[in-house]
């Protein structure tokens, strides 16, 4: 019988952090890697489109050289999957230059894999023209040839096959580029020759952190460990427990379906798992099922820019102005919009969102408005930041002074917490990638590096 | 009579993925759960008139026992992040579920 596996996340996400005596705690149990998730499309469209990270460099720096400085010299493998937040060459670009400052400053050397999982426009075209690409569902547009070169940052999630091939090369540290989120985890599991099905479901589990235990956090660690036909987990916390339903919920978090998960060349059925507590805390899952599908297609994620935003947040707190807010709202946006006859209607768009009325729910709000405070956040998004600017400008002058009927405050109807009350936001984005893409095992590049001096 | 967010341990709201929100409700107690289940009260109609969308939005309804819970995932109105967005993670869209009411006796106790 070949020997337990056991995989430490210490956090849901690098960069939100983790108690250190957690991680101890994971680090005591000779555990075989430590991985943790970067990434997600959670956050919206623009750090992929604008390469940027939503946690800061100082917190994932600091999440880092926690793990590292435990790592490193006890020659446990660190995998990180979906660098950067998005995985993409500048998030990975960002991730390694982390870790090289943390290598540097503990004059420290180690192994990296860098896992690449960009695709190029060309690429992509050349598979769309082979009818390889399809929406991932109903509501999504098929993808077009000007979309795609619209989309400078193309990437693609990976599956274990890369990590398991980095994890065999003998690395102390694997930076994966975006990756399915379960896939470093799995990596594991099936670098030692573990079920897929059980490594892949575990790995579900464990890319939250410690989301899987009662209270739930993703700021907190969680250890996973795969025996022959079962895996268990645990909290590495003791204010925290994992109970068999804690665990079964999870398969629901943030996925289309409780019990049928899609992966790379894969999909997962949890239906006839079970779920068994064994006390300390400690819950026993078996039955994971792993269904391998006859083509691979791998999850294409891109983001376009599709305007520029100007935006204004203000309270109001006359009754007389909050019984006709909306009407005012639109009489305000009908003036804005003649103030400026030369400019096409087109390239710009005025939105009004009343917190504390609806501006959560929109039309689906079943509550009727009745309090005596409103925070109004109006933006304008337009086609270029000037043209945002200029009209959000306008829009702001006419709301502040407008004369609705019966006013009496005279000198104006918002209440602004911030000069200068505009706030230029820059670029939106969109996802303009969202599909499947037919692979053809061309893709995620291993490049070895030297790290540190 | 009760709310569904009366009785649910965890009712929530959440993307999945940028182009689709998913609403999850699950309760502690198993009788509670099936209790809901067997009412037939949650159903793609009802959730469609909840949220006004068209039933054919909806694009899964599923009860799932070990779990004692049910998931409804329904096509986003816009994309996460772009134009229009109320609410990026999708975390707060789960409100009008929690006012749903359902039966039932057992609960009344």
């Amino acid at each position: 019988m070949s020997q337990d596996i056991k995989i430490l996340s210490p956090s849901g996400m690098l960069g939100y952090g983790f108690p250190e005596e957690s991680f101890q705690r994971g680090i005591a149990e000779q555990v075989h890697a430590i991985v943790v998730d970067a990434g997600s499309t959670d956050g919206g469209p623009h750090k992929l489109g604008a390469g940027v990270s939503i946690v800061s460099k100082r917190a994932v720096k600091k999440d880092l050289d926690m793990i590292l400085r435990a790592s490193l010299p006890r020659k446990i493998p660190v995998i990180i999957g979906s660098a950067g937040g998005s995985g993409a060459k500048p998030h990975v670009d960002w991730t390694l230059d982390i870790i090289s400052e943390i290598l540097q400053e503990n004059n420290v050397q180690a192994k990296l894999a860098i896992i690449w999982a960009d695709f190029t426009q060309d690429y992509v075209i050349g598979a769309l023209r082979e009818n390889k690409i399809v929406p991932l569902s109903a509501n999504i547009p098929p993808l077009t040839e000007s979309a795609v070169l619209e989309t400078n940052s193309i990437v693609a999630q990976m599956g274990h096959e890369p990590i398991v091939e980095a994890l065999a090369a003998g690395c102390d540290i694997i930076i994966c580029g975006r990756a399915y989120d379960p896939s470093p985890f799995a990596a594991v599991g099936i670098y030692y020759g573990k079920d897929k099905g059980l490594s892949y479901h575990l790995g579900k589990i464990l890319e939250c952190g410690a989301l899987c235990a009662e209270p739930g956090t993703t700021k907190d660690c969680i250890l996973g460990t795969i025996g022959e036909d079962y895996f268990t987990v645990q909290s590495l916390n003791p204010s925290r427990t994992c109970t068999a339903i804690s665990v079964a919920a999870h398969t629901f978090y943030e996925k289309e379906h409780p019990y049928i998960l899609h992966g790379p060349g894969f999909t997962l059925n949890l239906q006839q798992c079970t779920f068994t507590e064994l006390g300390s805390g400690i819950v026993r899952v078996s039955g994971s099922q792993y269904i391998a599908q006859p083509e691979t297609y791998i999850k294409l994620e891109g983001a376009r820019l599709i305007a520029y935003r100007t935006f204004v947040i203000a309270g109001i707190r006359d009754p007389i102005l909050l019984s006709k807010l909306t009407d005012v709202e639109a009489i305000v946006e009908q003036q804005t919009k003649q103030y400026y006859p030369e400019i096409n209607e087109q390239d710009y768009k005025i939105s009004f969102y009343n917190y504390g009325m609806n501006a959560v729910l929109g039309d689906k709000e079943i509550e009727h408005f009745n309090g005596h405070e409103v925070g109004v956040m109006f933006e304008v998004v337009a086609k270029t930041q000037e043209l945002a600017n200029s009209i959000c400008a306008t829009l702001r002058s006419t709301f502040l002074h407008y004369g609705y009927e019966g006013r009496k405050s005279t000198a104006g109807n918002l209440a602004f917490p911030f000069a200068p009350s505009d706030i230029e936001f820059g670029p939106v984005y969109e996802f303009s990638v969202y599909h499947l893409m037919q692979f053809d095992g061309n893709g995620f590049p291993i490049e070895y590096r030297q790290g540190g001096k | 009579m009760a709310k569904l967010g009366d009785i649910a341990k965890i009712l929530r709201s959440k993307n999945s993925g940028p182009f689709e929100i998913t609403l999850d409700c699950l309760f502690d107690q198993p009788h509670l759960y099936e209790v809901v289940k067997q009412s037939g009260l949650i159903t793609k109609e009802k959730i469609a008139k909840l949220y006004q969308i068209e039933e054919s939005d909806i694009h899964h309804l599923v009860f799932f026992d070990q779990a004692l819970g049910f998931k409804v995932t329904m096509a986003r109105e816009v994309s996460s992040g772009s134009v229009g967005e109320r609410d990026v993670y999708g975390a707060q869209q789960h409100a009008p579920l929690l006012a749903l009411e359902v039966l039932i006796k057992e609960v009344d106790q």
